[in-house]
């Protein structure tokens, strides 16, 4: 076992560990907190097997906004200090989801495991996969690429459409900030 | 130092990168005390120690060091304390890979800007806990705030950052400064003002400092904090002034390029880094604090389809004069 090995094992033991406690864990920030771990792991076990940009996107994009946003909503709903009754989940439901994490896990694993058994790749020789990633993007995979942008697009329009009709169907004021807020904020330096 | 043995370089760089991230920020705290003192005429900070204040950051330090360490009864109890550390790491990491020259940088890595970025956008994640974790209603709103100002702020700074890059063509700082050239200055302003805004609001400094109006939410997310905790999260704002302003000097002003720049090439780079902070200094002293929906406002309206033109421009200047 080289070096490389031992760490990329402790990072994908950290990985799956924390991805375990966030579904299992009986308060809903911890499990979004876990859950923050378990995506910055991820970056890590990228980074031992040489693929830097894709780490440090899924640091920049799952740690530095998703998982803001989780936890921007969750503190916008209730999310109490402890383990809380109401929001809590019925016990046939943790395991249904329990047989259905087993299920997905075997069918991926069954899948996935055969497919790359002998794929090796060489991490010794220290090269640059920032322009190859980039030519596969922009290259080969430009038309997905597209469309999954206008795909992204589209939602964004349509979740903002939907807002502003019930809003105008309710026949409740959009909300305007011109409106809303009236007089000047108090303004100043602190300390 | 390539001559030593690995693992003695790997230690060596580590404490000098640790001992950079302690010293800078307290020297841009201690300027940061004499600026505003001068700028608004302030007495306070001018009379610990005798000669111009200069022992008002020690007085500082054995305050904090003083105060009892307090968790709230209902907090929870893990994640308030981790909270600080949380704020402060993303930081440290930064400094470590942004260079001073190309020889004297922390750990030379090959995407350094996006590493960079995605780092600073953890930071939030911390005052997130702290906010939470306090069982505050202040601290709650505060860190509701600074996760709506961070979340619009990231994308006109990762947008000003990438027409850098596409500029120079590459994703390493080094290779940026090393492709600077002075008539950046103009064709890159606009994407400059951008990053310098947003890196204001990404540090909460004011007139940014809406999760931290004192006047409504007593300090924000730090409202249950005391003593070396809450001192933490204060160098954590102080290291990311040296973070911010650093990279600014690297990405838009040429970094370590000055005369004699072989020998001299960091002290340009900290120089003009430290110019970068006395102006976040004085954009503090002089603005008054921004309200919530003008702050959106000025991200999405002004800063985003900015960076985004900016982003046109170097393209075109990219294509046309290669």
């Amino acid at each position: 076992m080289t070096t490389r090995d031992l760490v990329f094992t402790a990072v994908g033991a950290v990985t799956a560990l924390s991805a375990l406690l966030s579904v299992t864990t009986k308060q809903v920030v911890h499990a979004a907190l876990w859950l923050l771990v378990s995506l910055g792991s991820l970056a890590g076990a990228y980074l031992v097997l040489g693929q830097e940009l894709v780490g440090l996107v899924q640091l920049l994009v799952y740690v530095g906004a998703i998982v803001v946003l989780v936890l921007f909503a969750l503190m916008l709903t209730r999310a109490p200090i402890g383990p809380h009754a109401e929001i809590d989940t019925p016990a046939w439901q943790r395991v249904a989801g329990a047989l259905l994490g087993a299920a997905t896990t075997t069918l991926l694993a069954s899948l996935l495991l055969p497919l790359f058994a002998g794929a090796t790749a060489d991490l010794d020789t220290p090269t640059t996969t920032t322009p190859q990633v980039a030519q596969a993007v922009f290259g080969t995979w430009v038309w997905p690429f597209e469309l999954l942008s206008v795909l992204l697009l589209v939602a964004l329009v349509g979740a903002f459409a939907v807002s502003r009709l019930v809003l105008h169907r309710e026949g409740a004021d959009p909300v305007s900030p011109r409106r809303t807020v009236t007089s000047d904020a108090p303004a100043g330096g602190r300390g | 130092m390539s001559d030593l043995a690995p693992w003695v370089e790997v230690v060596l760089r580590a404490v000098a990168v640790l001992a950079a991230f302690l010293v800078l920020p307290l020297i841009v705290g201690q300027t940061e005390h004499k600026v505003m003192a001068h700028m608004q005429g302030r007495l306070g900070p001018m009379y610990a120690g005798g000669f111009h204040g200069w022992a008002q950051l020690v007085a500082d330090g054995v305050k904090f060091v003083q105060k009892e360490d307090i968790t709230p009864a209902r907090a929870d109890r893990w994640v308030f304390r981790l909270a600080p550390f949380v704020a402060l790491i993303p930081y440290l990491v930064a400094l470590a890979v942004i260079p001073l020259s190309p020889t004297v940088v922390g750990a030379d890595v090959d995407a350094s800007a996006v590493l960079v970025l995605a780092v600073i956008g953890v930071g939030i994640i911390g005052t997130l806990m702290a906010g939470w974790a306090s069982a505050n209603k202040y601290s709650l709103l505060g860190a509701m705030r600074a996760g709506a100002q961070l979340v619009s702020y990231e994308l006109p700074m990762v947008l000003a950052v990438a027409s850098v890059a596409l500029a120079a063509g590459s994703l390493s700082l080094v290779s940026i400064a090393e492709a600077w050239k002075p008539w950046w200055l103009l064709w890159q302003l606009p994407g400059a003002v951008v990053f310098l805004v947003a890196a204001l609001a990404e540090l909460q400094r004011p007139p940014f400092d809406m999760p931290l109006a004192d006047s409504e939410i007593v300090f924000g997310a730090f409202t249950e904090y005391t003593g070396l905790r809450f001192a933490f999260f204060l160098l954590a704002e102080y290291a990311g002034i040296v973070v911010m302003s650093l990279l600014f000097a690297v990405l838009y002003l040429g970094g370590w390029s000055g005369p004699f720049e072989q020998w001299l090439g960091w002290l340009w780079t900290v120089l003009k880094g430290f110019l970068v902070a006395v102006v976040v200094i004085w954009l503090r002293v002089s603005w008054p604090r921004m309200r919530e929906d003008q702050l959106q406002r000025l991200a999405w309206v002004w800063l985003v389809p900015m960076a985004l033109l900016q982003l046109a421009l170097t393209a075109v200047g990219v294509v046309v004069f290669p």
